[in-house]
């Protein structure tokens, strides 16, 4: 017969197991105040603060005041902020509106158990229990409607360590329209950023740095494609809108750091863009002016502002650094879509070999495309009774 | 591509002329205004063709925007709750349509129902841009895809025929 004590133990011993299982006890380690370059076992930073001696970096404990807005935390921003906080970024604010689903799990990060979580609980969850020394903020809402644009532009410009603008955004979202939105507000707030994306196959991806006013803007042309040398027309799209694999939004995610990086701490060359395509294993770096007819107002304005700065020495040979061939004939693939496109815009965009854009926009844009119904006549009529209207149709 | 039925409605349907978005306060209002008309003019368009699918409304702001539409298969009509909202890049992008009852059901959908459009979708807003509006994103976007999807999801027994007396209680 086992004694009192002894069932004690028993229960104590089974109790913490039992925690353990259900995730309630997450061992933490103590926030560490400064980094410390000591090589012993129990310092998470040493062989990040051995870049400095290997004279790789030479402020690498800078990264602790740095802060990092990574917007959409799927595939490819989970991974990066990930990577980010195994690096000690000071502070990380993380958006997305979507849940974990069991059909995420064929991508890094996320585990079966937190499916039905809101992905930025679940990151933030595993994120600090990885490195409790960064501050972490969630925003869970989609960051293009009307009510949460001007949150969204807040928490950028409001959100460092020092209530000032981050230092850097990130997207990693996953759609046109969202990438807009942080277009827009990134260049109202001149707020440098990257954007970063994994084509709908999977077997391509790209990072694009874009500097308000002095590197082209998301607006600025098209979207960029890298060619998949895959034949479009045999690509089966038929059943389902995407695939994606771990492999393509890892390493994307790393380009993605690995720039960050360079551009937070100040080492090596920043790529303004760099493209992957998977089944080449083909990377097109370039550099790209931005667009003097910007459909957005206020990338004119800053490219207008960024004209008027005096050209300083570095910027000059940091631009340098990207000047690969360029093809000035105009052989950069345009893939007609529609068979009646009309006359195409003259490229001022030069792009580097296996880069294209999306699709082409027509010079004169007002004519229309076809159209027998003409244009709206300005109605006598106000919004309300359009909307009665319509409404008793 | 775009079939010749498509294009032909499309045709019908009244350009719009103002590119204002919802943060562009008065300009919005007009814009509001032109696609109401558009909208008008598309389903009297649709009723007159015997053709009429679809009922949509929007809040006063007209940033979100809900209604019905409909598919007739056999016979049978076939009714879906249809909602979206209007971002702040609109009309440089167009807007997501989303058909939530339908969410999990097929792979043609991204998150929250929003249907997946064909890759002729997109190049063809851009040109059209600030020409297209919401009856536009309806007749290029949902009519083609409600006409592939829903045959296939009543086929596969995931869309069911509900009673109008059922809908209603």
């Amino acid at each position: 017969m086992a004694s009192v004590e002894e069932l004690q133990r028993k229960v104590n011993e089974l109790e913490a197991k039992l925690a353990a299982a259900q995730g309630n006890v997450v061992p933490m380690r103590q926030k560490i105040d400064v980094m410390s370059s000591e090589v012993v076992d129990s310092n998470p930073y040493s062989r990040l603060m051995a870049l400095k001696r290997m004279g790789i970096v030479n402020n690498y404990e800078k990264i602790r005041e740095l802060s990092v807005a990574v917007v959409g935390v799927g595939g490819v921003g989970s991974v990066t902020a990930e990577m980010l906080t195994r690096c000690g970024i000071g502070k990380l604010i993380l958006y997305d509106y979507d849940k974990v689903e069991l059909a995420n799990m064929n991508r890094l990060f996320f585990q079966p158990h937190q499916a039905g979580l809101s992905k930025v609980d679940a990151a933030a969850a595993t994120l600090q229990a990885i490195n409790p020394d960064v501050s972490i903020e969630t925003y869970n809402y989609n960051i293009t409607t009307i009510d949460n644009f001007q949150k969204f532009c807040d928490s950028i410009s409001k959100g460092s360590l020092t209530d000032g603008p981050v230092d850097l955004v990130l997207s990693c979202v996953d759609n046109f329209e969202a990438r807009m939105a942080i277009n827009t507000a990134c260049n109202e707030l001149n707020q440098r950023w990257f954007e970063s994306g994994v084509s709908e196959n999977a077997v391509s991806g790209h990072i694009q740095f874009i500097i308000p006013g002095e590197t082209a803007c998301f607006a600025c042309a098209p979207p960029l494609v890298v060619a998949s040398k895959i034949d479009e027309k045999t690509l089966k799209r038929e059943g389902v809108c995407a695939a994606s694999l771990p492999t393509t939004m890892g390493i994307v995610a790393g380009f993605l750091v690995q720039n960050s990086l360079k551009f937070l701490l100040g080492f090596g060359n920043v790529s303004h863009y760099l493209g992957y395509s998977a089944l080449t294993d083909f990377f097109p770096t370039m550099s790209l002016k931005p667009n003097p007819q910007c459909e957005d107002s206020y990338c004119r304005t800053r490219q207008a502002e960024f004209k008027a700065k005096p050209v300083a020495v570095e910027l000059a040979t940091e631009v340098t650094e990207d000047a690969k061939p360029i093809h000035d004939d105009n052989e950069w693939g345009i893939s007609l879509v529609d068979e009646n496109s009309p006359e195409e815009e003259t490229p001022t965009l030069s792009l580097v070999d296996g880069v294209q854009v999306a699709y082409s926009i027509p010079v004169d844009n007002s004519t229309p495309e076809s159209s027998t119904g003409g244009a709206v006549a300005a109605s006598e009529l106000s919004l309300e009774e359009l909307m009665q209207q319509m409404k008793s149709m | 591509m775009v079939d010749e039925g498509t294009r032909k409605t499309l045709s019908s349907i009244p350009l719009l002329k103002t590119k204002a978005g919802p943060r562009d306060k008065e300009l919005w209002t007009t814009r509001l205004k032109e696609e109401y008309q558009a909208l008008i003019k598309y389903v009297q368009n649709n009723k007159e063709a015997d053709n009429d699918w679809f009922r949509l409304e929007s809040d006063k702001t007209g940033t979100k925007w809900f209604g019905k539409c409909w598919y007739i298969h056999n016979l049978l009509k076939y009714e879906f709750d249809l909602e979206f909202d209007i971002p702040i890049t609109y009309p440089t992008t167009a807007p997501e349509l989303a058909l939530p009852g339908l969410d999990g059901k097929t792979a043609k959908m991204y998150r929250g129902g929003k249907i997946c459009l064909t890759d002729h979708f997109k190049p063809l807003w851009a040109r059209n841009v600030p020409r297209f509006g919401i009856a536009h994103a309806m007749a290029l976007g949902l009519g083609p895809w409600l006409a592939v999807e829903i045959p296939d999801l009543i086929e596969k027994g995931v869309v069911k025929y509900q009673e109008k007396s059922e809908e209603a209680k």
